[in-house]
């Protein structure tokens, strides 16, 4: 957490009071999160009226996705539009609601950077305008980087008055994310990727509509999304979200400096090395801090294994509950092959990488990558 | 003789399988200074006692509890899917050899080609020296180098199930529980605050959940009809598969009428062809030579007939013997006879405390034949 976030939240973590209860303590209470929620807003290109807390991005996008799929049955809505490519946070109420309640799902191809076709996703919608009760496309991929064309994607929703969400967890921080601007029906956001508190976070979501709610009970959040208000989480995202928001552009240049080097130097050694994902930089193309490299024959998981015991922290794709590691669902949906996804790492810089760590990176790769294909080879013979 | 000094800082891999043995070797390999990272072994595709859905492979509990002893430890913990090797190297022959009417040791088989091999070989490939497992058996640095030697405690010895281990794979194990008690163990865990320390131990096949292995096996090899018949080769009754019954076996034969003498049966012989499973008395079981194959030898392969012991089965008595090897097969004569020895176990023979050498029983001898 950035000392500005730490500081808010030790400020008001000592505060009596419910912001829901009417005494001075409530009072007091409640100043704080509505002042927290209008900078919040503010920095969003939202109104403060839309902005309901969450516990973060994961519950966002569960009232986005199970949320707008039970209010649409009522008008008929039971298809929901998603890219390929989507955080499981997305993909697993998806397919939750397509057992569960019948829900009908397309899921929009990528291509091999990563990025939506919208050209098929256009297609989906106007096969069938009033059947769709939501189309949801991150704002920009978590493990490449892509950045997804999210103003055509809500340009071929809006010409059939079909509701569009995006996770913008990813974005947020570190490119211009505004809500009102984008044209979205519901955003989500955290506030740990920015620097902030692990356990809150939002989803945007515009006044005139109504997603059915997750949790029933006070009627908290404009009785979307009910829950003592966390006050002191609340602060302290609103702080994270102001550092970052004033520093973006002079940070995004430095990461997007640090990751260049970075994929140069595995470039050059290692040939075989493959850079995934969007080739240009650039706002519209990619995430500065995010390097996406799949190294042919060899398996992530001993990587790691061996960067981390070099203090160099880095991920693959994910681990099942027992921690066996699959290979992830996004390199396979830009059509690599399993065994070449289960050889890709993400490396992701943030407001505290130095460019010693890329060196320290670079450093230790040879001698990994070395074993790692050795360690494979025992096993595929190939 | 003096216990291997450790040979300075050793880069190690814990195998944690969950259980507190694994976890208290684990923490002995830390103490003693080595560089120590866990891993897990995830090794069942059994998808109902197992696997976790559709993303799923092991068990989730033992996934957790090894992990948590390795966060305890304070080091570093990865899970390697050994499942497609464990499946054809251990669950397949286990299949195979009770088809063929012979009775593997998976224990063993998982020791000689998973965890001292291809955990083993992955480890070296990324650097690592070697392995350390919570299994009971001493390593002694010999006048010729590494000896395994039986555990102190007696009834947890694992000498037996490590006996196919050639010198190369013990030069690079490291067993530090060889010189405990059990008892001992477990305070041990307990005092050092591992959540395992009064895990139950285990003792079934682990591919097998429920422990029913006949019922697991009549899953994989389907009805084969056979019959049960008495050393004058009457039918006693039919059965739905040869391989539900091992050598030496008396329990759940139902065979309904009773023995002229009115003694318990036992299976005598299984003939994996023809389905014939043979029954008669316990004396009739007995054995007083083996012939083996396959043999592994601690030193160079002995040349005349030598004294030593030998042990048939896992957790089995010891049994004098005189060995002889002759053109590569080994002769076992017993000095004091066994019962019950079925083909496909291993012979592991020890001289006093240490392993000799081991080989495969592949034929038995009976003090009373067969017809």
């Amino acid at each position: 957490m950035v000392p500005e976030a730490i500081a808010a939240f030790a400020e008001h973590a000592g505060r009596i009071g419910n912001a829901s209860s009417l005494h001075d303590a409530g009072r007091s209470v409640r100043r704080v999160v509505e002042e927290s929620r209008e900078r919040i807003a503010d920095r969003l290109g939202a109104l403060p009226s839309e902005v309901v807390f969450t516990s973060g991005g994961t519950e966002a996008n569960n009232l986005a996705i199970k949320g707008f799929a039970w209010a649409g049955r009522a008008d008929g809505r039971n298809r929901l539009c998603v890219s390929a490519i989507e955080h499981h946070a997305v993909l697993d109420p998806v397919d939750w609601v397509l057992e569960h309640d019948g829900a009908e799902v397309a899921t929009i191809r990528v291509d091999v950077a990563g990025r939506i076709d919208v050209e098929v996703l256009t297609r989906e919608i106007a096969a069938d305008p009033g059947s769709v009760a939501l189309v949801s496309v991150m704002w920009a991929n978590n493990e490449v980087g892509t950045v997804q064309p999210i103003a055509a994607v809500v340009a071929a929703a809006a010409e059939h008055g079909v509701r569009v969400h995006s996770d913008a967890v990813q974005a947020v921080g570190h490119l211009d994310v505004d809500f009102a601007q984008s044209g979205l029906d519901a955003m989500t956001v955290t506030a740990h990727k920015l620097g902030g508190p692990v356990g809150i976070g939002a989803l945007l979501v515009r006044r005139e509509l109504d997603p059915t709610p997750l949790l029933h009970g006070g009627g908290q959040e404009r009785q979307v999304r009910s829950g003592t208000v966390p006050a002191p989480l609340i602060a302290s995202f609103a702080a994270a979200l102001d550092v970052a928001m004033t520093r973006r552009e002079d940070l995004s240049g430095r990461l997007e400096a640090m990751r260049s080097r970075l994929q140069a130097g595995i470039c050059a050694l290692d040939p075989l090395a493959i850079v995934n994902g969007d080739p240009e930089p650039g706002p519209d193309h990619r995430l500065p801090h995010i390097l996406h490299v799949a190294f042919p024959g060899c398996e992530a998981e001993t990587l790691l294994l061996m960067l981390d015991a070099e203090g160099i922290a880095c991920s693959a794709g994910s681990a099942c509950a027992a921690g066996v590691p699959q290979a992830s669902h996004v390199p396979l949906a830009m059509g690599l092959d399993a065994a070449t996804a289960r050889g890709s790492l993400r490396f992701s810089f943030g407001h505290t990488s130095r460019d010693a760590d890329v060196d320290a990176v670079l450093a230790a790769l040879p001698a990994a990558i070395e074993r790692s294909r050795a360690a494979s080879f025992l096993r595929t013979g190939r | 003789m003096k216990v291997i000094a450790a040979p300075a800082r050793r880069r190690l891999i814990a195998a944690l399988s969950g259980g507190v043995d694994s976890a208290v070797a684990a923490a002995r390999a830390v103490d003693a200074g080595h560089d120590v990272t866990g891993v897990h072994l995830a090794l069942s595709r059994n998808p109902r006692s197992y696997r976790s859905g559709a993303r799923g492979c092991c068990s989730l509990e033992d996934s957790h509890d090894a992990r948590r002893a390795a966060d305890l430890l304070g080091i570093p913990f990865y899970v390697w899917d050994m499942s497609d090797e464990f499946a054809d190297a251990v669950v397949d022959d286990f299949v195979s050899e009770y088809e063929a009417g012979r009775t593997p040791n998976p224990c063993l088989r998982c020791n000689e080609s998973i965890k001292f091999a291809a955990v083993l070989d992955r480890a070296l490939a990324l650097g690592f020296d070697g392995v350390a497992t919570g299994h009971y058996a001493r390593l002694v640095e010999g006048p010729a180098g590494v000896e395994m030697h039986r555990a102190v405690d007696a009834g947890k010895d694992q000498s037996y199930v490590l006996g196919v281990l050639t010198k190369e794979q013990l030069e690079r194990s490291l067993f530090p529980l060889g010189g405990s008690v059990k008892s001992d163990v477990r305070a041990e865990a307990a005092a050092r605050g591992l959540s395992v320390a009064q895990k139950p131990d285990s003792h079934d096949i682990c591919f097998i959940a429920d422990g029913d292995n006949a019922g697991w096996l009549a899953e994989k090899l389907g009805r084969r009809a056979g019959a049960i018949v008495d050393e004058d080769g009457a039918i006693l009754r039919e059965h739905d598969g040869a391989y539900a019954f091992t050598i030496g076996q008396r329990r759940g034969l139902r065979l309904g009428i009773p023995a002229d003498d009115g003694q318990p049966r036992y299976v005598l012989d299984i003939e994996p062809v023809s389905g014939m499973v043979t029954v008669g008395p316990r004396d009739h079981l007995e054995v007083d030579g083996l012939e083996c194959i396959k043999p592994l030898w601690a030193g160079a392969v002995p040349s005349d007939p030598f004294e030593c012991t030998v042990q048939l089965r896992a957790h089995g008595d010891e049994h004098r013997a005189v060995v002889n090897v002759v053109d590569g097969s080994v002769h076992v004569q017993l000095t004091d006879p066994a019962f019950g020895i079925a083909p496909g176990q291993a012979c592991v023979i020890y001289d006093g405390t240490r392993v000799v050498g081991s080989a495969t029983i592949d034929r038995t001898r009976r003090t009373a034949a067969v017809p």
